[in-house]
C-alpha cells in the first residue's frame, strides 16, 4: 500500500492511497458530523451532513464518499460549512417527529448530538414527519420495534441487513417525502428473510429502531457498558453488555464498530440470547439430596460433604474411581483449575469436557498431521480467500458472524466457494458449487477429489517434497478411489467431485472450513486427516488464506482443550506420558500425579454403569441431553455413589445429583475465553451474582482446599500467570496484554505478537505427514428395518440443551419448539404432512416430534436438532466411537419414521 | 373476490428471458427487475404477490428488492386494475379551480376512495400531482384520454359513457 500526502485543515495527513476521508478523519480524532455513515457500508452520500471543502475546487463535497488522493486539501470546518450544515439538519427535523423527552435513544443519539452542536431549530421548515398511525413491519412482530416518526431516512438499516447480514429484508418503500423502512409486503421480519441479528438496530443513529424489550428500561445515562466476549459460539464476539446502574439488570446488548473479530457485529443469539441471566430459575444456594428432594445449605455444609465423600471413595476403591466433567462454557482459569484439581488432588487423568463431542477428532487427526489441532487461518482471513471450501459446517447457523465474512466475500466477488453439506444449507444458495453428499462419505469424497488432483497434475510438488512425508503410502489409499467409486457412495456426480477438485487445487490459495458434519462420526479422525492430506497435497496450508480451519462449537472449547481438560494432556497438549513433561507439572504443582492417560466422557458413562467410576464432579454439563444415546448416560449417572454437578440452573444432569453447586454466569465475573481462532480474550462481570453463586473456579478452590491442597489465588489473572508459565503456547499472555485486543497463540514471550497463521516455514511438529485413509461405512447403515439416516445438529436461534437460549424471550417465541426435517419425497411416502407429529424411532429409543417438509433434505436423509428435551435427538443416536479421537457418531445413525396411532 | 393465481404465464415470461440477461448461475441479472416486472403486469394487469414471490425465488433477486422498486414507481400497481383508470388531478393549478370538488363527485359516483377499484373491476380511481395541461384545470385522465375545464355535472356525464350502457368502448 502506497501512502499519499494530503492536508486536513492546513495540518499535514499521510493516509493510504484510496482510502476513505472520512473514516480516516475520524480515525484521527478529526471531528465531521456524519449521519448515514456507518464504517461497514458502502458509502451513500444521503445525509450531507459530513460535507467539507476542497482547496481548488467549487462548492462543498460529502467527505464519506471522498477517497485519498496525492495533494489533496480539505477544510472541515468553517462559517460556511456550519450553516450548511445547520439547514441540512433542520430539514432534516422537518421529517423528524423530535421527542426526545420520552425517547429512549436520548442521549445516545446523532441527530439529537449535532441538533445541539448546530443549533438547529426544529421548527425551521414546516414538519412532514410521517404519522406512524398505521402501523408498520414491527408492529405486531417480536423484539424489534421501528418508528416510522424518529426514522430520517439515512438507509443504513437496508443498507447493513444487504451488505453485512446479507439477508435484505428490509427495503425502502415508495419514493421522496413519503419514504419509510419496510420489509417486502410489510410482512413480519420473522416471516421475511430476516435472522434477528439486530445490526439494523445497533447502526441506527435515531431512535427509530429500538429492541422492543428495552423500551423505557433505561436511557444511555443510566446504562452502564461492559464490554464481555459472547458466551455461545466459538467466533468470540466482542459484546457490550448495557445494564442498568440501578436496577442492575441487563437491559441490551450492543456492539462496537471497528473491534476485532466481529466489527460490532452479533448474531441473534448475541444480540438476545442472555435473558437467562436473570432467571427466577437461576441456582442461589447449594442444594443437599435428600432422599426424593433437595433441600438448601450453605458453602460450608455442602463443601464440606463434597470434600469428604470424594476423599473417602478415593480411600476406598483409588484415585482412578473418581472423574471430572470440565465444561467448554467456562473460562480457561476455571477449566485450568478443574482439571489441576482432578488430577492432583483427585489424583487421576480422568478429566474430559464436551470437546470429545465435537472436536476430539480434529484433535487426534490435525496433531498427527500437522502438530497441533487448532484453526491454522485467522477469521478476518476469509474475507480476502480466494477460494473456501465448506465442508460439514453450517457456517451461517452454526458460527453465524462468520457465515457473514464468507457471505461477504462471495457476494463482493473475491471468493469462489464449494460447499460439501447433506443438507441444503444457507450457504449452498451462494456457493459455486453444492454436492450434497451422503452422511459418513466424506472420506470417499476427499479421496475422490485427490485422486483427480493427482490424475491432473494438479498437486503442488514443491511443498510436497520440501515440507511433508509420507507421501507415497497415503497415494496408494487414493488410488483405489476414483470418483466414480465416491459416486456410488456419496450420491455426489463423479463430474461434480473432478470440478471440485480442479476448483480448489487451481485456486491461488483455498481454505478448507468444516465443523461437526466432519468430526462427528466414527471415521471423525480419518476424515480430518483426509482435508489435512487434501491441503497438503496442493500446498494449501501454512500460509495466509490458506488452510484447515476447523470451527470450534463451544465459545470456550478451544481454551477447554488448551488448559488440558482432556485425559491424555497436560494444559497446552502436553502429554501425561512423557515423563519429562510429568515431571515438570508434579513440581510446578508440587503433587503427585498419575501418569495414566484417564478415561474420556462416553468411557466415563460406561465406568459408572459398571461401577468402576463412582464419584463424579461435573461442571458446567448437560450430559444427559447432550451425550449420544441417553438413556445409558441416564442410567450411568443415577448409577453412582456420588454425583456433584454444578451449574446455572438444576439442569436434567442436577436433577440427579447428590449434591447441586451454584455458579456464576459470564455476565458475573471475569475471565478469559479462547476463541476457534486461538484468540485469548476477556469476558467481564457486568452484574451482580444471583444469591450466593460464585465463580468455578472459586467452588473448586475451596474444595481443594478441603480436602488439603493449600491453593490460594487472588484473582483470575493470577491464575493465568500460573497458566503461562507452565504453557508454552500462552507464555506470554497476561491480563495486562489482552484488556483491548485478545491475542493469539502460539505466544510463547511477553514480547511475542501472537500468531495470526500457524504452521508457516515448518509444521508444528516438522514435516507435516500424509496419513493413507481407507473409506469406511458409517457404524450403522439404514435397513429394511430402519431405512432412513438421522443427522443431528443446531440452528441459528438455539444453543445445544437449550438451557440458555430457551430462557430467552426473544429465541423462544422464534422457535419454540423442535421438529424433524425430511424430504417431501420421503414424507409423502409416509403419507405425512406438513407440522404433524410423528414417531422417530433408532434401535435405541424413541421420540414424538412434529415434521417439518422441506426440500433442504436430500431423500433418505432426515434431521433434528438436539436443543429440546421434549424430542430429544440423542435417544436415538449411536454411542459407536471413533477408535482414535472416541467422538461418538452424532451424525449418522439409522432410524424410522412412523405415523402416530390415533 | 379471491381467485387463485396461475403461475403459467409468468413462468413463459421467466423461460422467455436471453441468455445475455442471466448470471453464469442461471438467476436472472438484478438490472433486468424493471422489463420483468414490466411483462408481468402487461400479462397479469397488475403485480400478484404470489407471482413476485416465485419470480424471487426463481430469480434469486431478493422480495425486498422486488418490493423496493415496485412502491417506488407509480406503474406497478399490486393490486388488480379496473377496466378504465381514471386519474383526477390534485395539482395547484386545478386544486384552485375546484379540483377537490370533482375528486369528490368521482369518488360519490364510483362508491370507492382514492387507490380504489370498483367492484365490477370497469373503475380504478387515482389522483395525481399533475397531469401537465395546467390550463386546462381542472383536468381529469381517462385512460390516455383528457378532459378538462370540467364542471360536477361533466364528469358525471362522462364517467356514464364509460358504464357498460355508455357508448365508450
Ligand atoms: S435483524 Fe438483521 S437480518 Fe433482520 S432486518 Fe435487521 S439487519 Fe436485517
Ligand atoms: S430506521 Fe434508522 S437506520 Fe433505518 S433509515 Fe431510519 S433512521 Fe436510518
Ligand atoms: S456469532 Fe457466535 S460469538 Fe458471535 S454473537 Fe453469535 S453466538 Fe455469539
Ligand atoms: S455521512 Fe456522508 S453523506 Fe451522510
Ligand atoms: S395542476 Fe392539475 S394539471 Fe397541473
Amino acid at each position: 500500500m502506497s501512502i499519499v500526502n494530503i492536508k486536513i485543515n492546513g495540518k499535514d495527513h499521510q493516509p493510504e492511497i484510496g482510502e476513505n476521508i472520512l473514516k480516516y478523519a475520524l480515525d484521527q480524532g478529526i471531528h465531521i458530523p456524519n449521519l448515514c455513515y456507518d464504517s461497514r457500508l458502502t458509502p451513500s452520500g444521503a445525509c450531507r451532513m459530513c460535507i467539507v471543502q476542497i482547496e481548488g475546487r467549487p462548492g462543498v463535497h460529502t467527505a464519506c464518499t471522498m477517497t485519498a488522493a496525492e495533494g489533496l486539501s480539505i477544510i472541515t470546518d468553517n462559517k460556511e460549512i456550519r450553516a450548511l450544515r445547520k439547514s441540512t439538519l433542520e430539514l432534516i427535523l422537518s421529517e423528524h417527529k423530535t421527542n426526545c423527552t420520552s425517547c429512549d435513544r436520548e442521549g445516545a443519539c446523532q441527530l439529537q448530538d449535532y441538533a445541539y452542536e448546530y443549533g438547529a431549530a426544529e421548527d425551521k421548515f414546516p414538519s412532514i414527519a410521517a404519522t406512524g398511525d398505521s402501523g408498520n413491519y414491527t408492529a405486531e412482530g417480536i423484539a424489534i420495534g421501528y418508528d416510522v416518526e424518529k426514522c430520517i431516512r439515512c438507509m443504513r438499516c437496508v443498507k447493513i441487513c444487504a451488505e453485512v447480514q446479507h439477508c435484505e429484508a428490509l427495503t425502502f418503500q415508495g419514493r421522496s417525502g413519503e419514504v419509510l423502512v419496510t420489509t417486502p409486503f410489510n410482512m413480519l421480519l420473522t416471516d421475511s428473510s430476516c435472522e434477528m441479528c439486530g445490526q439494523c438496530l445497533d447502526t441506527c443513529p435515531t431512535g427509530a429502531l429500538y429492541e422492543k424489550s428495552a423500551l423505557g428500561k433505561g436511557r444511555v445515562r443510566s446504562l452502564k457498558k461492559t464490554r464481555t466476549t459472547c458466551l455461545y459460539c466459538g467466533v468470540g464476539c466482542q459484546l457490550d453488555l448495557n445494564v442498568h446502574r440501578e436496577s442492575g439488570k441487563l437491559v441490551k446488548v450492543t456492539g462496537e464498530t471497528g473491534i476485532i473479530p466481529n466489527d460490532g457485529n452479533t448474531c441473534v443469539k448475541g444480540r438476545f440470547g442472555f435473558d437467562f441471566i436473570h432467571r427466577e430459575e437461576r441456582l442461589t444456594t447449594p442444594l443437599i439430596r435428600e432422599g426424593d428432594a433437595f433441600r438448601e445449605a450453605d458453602w460450608e455444609e455442602a463443601l464440606e460433604l463434597v470434600a469428604r465423600r470424594f476423599s473417602e471413595i478415593k480411600k476406598e476403591s483409588g484415585s482412578d474411581s473418581l472423574a471430572g466433567l470440565s465444561s467448554a462454557k467456562s473460562g480457561n482459569e476455571d477449566n485450568y483449575i478443574m482439571q489441576k484439581f482432578v488430577r492432583s488432588v483427585l489424583g487421576t487423568n480422568n478429566v474430559d469436557h464436551c470437546a470429545r463431542l465435537c472436536h476430539a477428532s480434529t484433535v487426534a487427526g490435525l496433531a498427527r498431521a500437522f502438530g497441533s489441532g487448532a484453526m491454522t487461518n485467522s477469521i478476518d482471513e476469509l474475507e480476502n480467500t480466494p477460494l473456501i471450501f465448506v465442508i460439514g459446517s453450517n457456517t451461517t447457523e452454526c458460527h453465524p458472524v462468520m457465515g457473514i465474512k464468507i457471505r461477504k466475500a462471495v457476494a463482493e466477488g473475491r471468493t469462489k466457494l464449494i460447499v460439501a453439506d447433506p443438507r441444503r444449507i444457507s450457504l449452498t444458495d451462494i456457493a459455486h458449487l453444492h454436492m450434497q453428499q451422503k452422511p459418513g462419505s466424506d472420506v470417499a469424497l476427499i479421496n475422490a477429489m485427490m485422486y483427480t488432483i493427482l490424475d491432473e497434475k494438479l498437486s503442488d510438488e514443491k511443498f510436497i517434497k520440501e515440507r511433508t512425508e509420507n507421501f507415497e503410502v497415503f497415494i496408494e489409499a487414493v488410488k483405489n478411489c476414483p470418483p466414480e467409486f465416491a459416486e456410488k457412495v456419496s450420491g455426489v456426480k463423479a463430474e461434480d467431485i473432478r470440478k471440485a477438485a480442479r476448483m480448489y487445487a487451481s485456486a491461488e490459495s483455498a481454505s478448507i472450513v468444516y465443523s461437526m458434519g466432519i468430526t462427528q462420526h466414527t471415521t471423525g479422525t480419518d476424515n480430518v486427516l483426509s482435508l489435512a492430506n487434501l491441503a497438503m497435497l496442493t500446498g494449501n496450508v501454512g500460509k495466509p488464506y490458506s488452510g484447515v480451519n476447523p470451527l470450534r462449537g463451544q465459545n470456550n472449547v478451544q481454551g477447554a482443550c488448551d488448559m488440558g481438560a482432556l485425559p491424555n494432556v497436560y494444559p497446552g497438549y502436553q502429554k501425561v506420558v512423557e515423563p519429562e513433561i510429568h515431571k515438570k507439572f508434579e513440581k510446578g504443582w508440587n503433587a503427585k500425579l498419575s501418569d495414566k492417560v484417564g478415561l474420556t466422557v462416553v468411557e466415563i458413562m460406561e465406568g459408572a454403569r459398571k461401577k468402576e467410576v463412582r464419584g463424579l464432579y461435573v461442571v458446567g454439563e448437560n450430559p444427559v441431553l447432550s451425550d449420544p444415546d441417553s438413556n445409558e448416560v441416564f442410567e450411568g449417572l443415577k448409577n453412582l455413589d456420588f454425583l456433584v454437578v454444578q451449574d446455572l440452573f438444576l439442569t436434567e444432569t442436577a436433577e440427579l445429583a447428590d449434591v447441586v453447586l451454584p455458579a456464576c454466569s459470564f455476565a458475573e465475573r471475569d475471565g478469559t475465553f479462547t476463541n476457534t481462532e486461538r484468540r485469548v480474550q476477556k469476558y467481564r462481570r457486568a452484574v451482580n451474582a444471583p444469591g450466593i453463586s460464585k465463580p468455578d473456579w472459586e467452588i473448586i478452590c475451596s474444595i481443594a482446599n478441603k480436602m488439603g491442597a493449600p491453593w490460594a489465588y487472588f484473582d483470575v489473572s493470577e491464575i493465568m500467570k500460573e497458566i503461562a508459565s507452565l504453557t508454552p503456547i500462552y507464555g506470554g499472555i497476561s491480563y495486562g496484554r489482552i484488556d483491548d485486543v485478545g491475542l493469539q497463540w502460539p505466544c510463547t514471550g511477553t514480547d511475542h505478537p501472537g500468531t495470526k497463521v500457524l504452521h508457516q516455514g515448518k509444521f508444528a511438529r516438522g514435516l507435516g505427514k500424509f496419513h493413507p485413509v481407507n473409506f469406511l461405512a458409517q457404524k450403522e447403515l439404514p435397513d429394511h428395518e430402519y431405512p432412513l439416516i438421522l443427522t443431528t445438529g443446531r440452528m441459528l436461534q438455539h444453543w445445544h440443551t437449550g438451557t440458555m437460549t430457551r430462557k430467552s424471550k426473544v429465541l423462544d417465541e422464534i422457535v419454540p419448539i423442535g421438529y424433524l426435517e425430511i424430504n417431501p419425497a420421503d414424507a409423502g411416502k409416509l403419507g405425512i404432512e406438513k407440522g404433524e407429529e410423528v414417531s422417530v424411532s433408532s434401535r435405541r429409543g424413541r421420540i414424538r416430534v412434529g415434521v417439518n417438509i422441506t426440500e433442504k433434505m436430500a431423500e433418505g436423509v432426515v434431521f433434528l436438532t438436539f436443543h429440546f428435551k421434549e424430542s430429544p435427538a440423542n435417544a436415538l443416536t449411536i454411542a459407536a466411537l471413533d477408535p482414535l479421537a472416541k467422538i461418538p457418531e452424532f451424525k449418522a445413525c439409522a432410524v424410522k419414521v412412523g405415523k402416530l396411532s390415533r | 373476490m379471491i381467485t387463485t393465481i396461475d403461475l403459467e404465464p409468468v413462468n413463459k415470461i421467466l423461460a422467455q428471458i436471453e441468455l445475455s440477461e442471466k448470471l453464469t448461475n442461471g438467476k436472472i441479472k438484478p438490472a433486468y427487475l424493471i422489463p420483468l416486472l414490466q411483462d408481468i403486469q402487461d400479462e397479469y394487469g397488475y403485480l400478484p404477490r404470489k407471482v413476485l414471490e416465485h419470480v424471487s425465488t426463481i430469480s434469486g433477486i431478493p422480495l425486498s428488492r422486488i418490493f423496493g422498486v415496485i412502491t417506488f414507481y407509480e406503474q406497478f400497481y399490486m393490486e388488480p386494475q379496473g377496466k378504465h383508470t381514471i386519474k383526477c388531478c390534485r395539482g395547484t393549478a386545478c386544486h384552485v379551480k375546484n379540483g377537490q370538488k370533482i375528486s369528490d363527485t368521482i369518488s360519490e359516483i364510483l362508491g370507492i376512495a382514492e387507490g380504489e377499484t370498483t367492484e365490477d373491476g370497469l373503475f380504478t380511481f387515482e389522483t395525481v400531482a399533475c397531469l401537465g395541461t395546467c390550463f386546462l384545470a381542472p383536468v381529469v385522465m381517462i385512460d390516455d384520454q383528457y378532459f378538462g375545464n370540467l364542471t360536477n355535472s361533466e364528469i358525471t356525464k362522462i364517467i356514464n359513457k364509460y358504464s357498460p350502457k355508455g357508448d365508450m368502448p
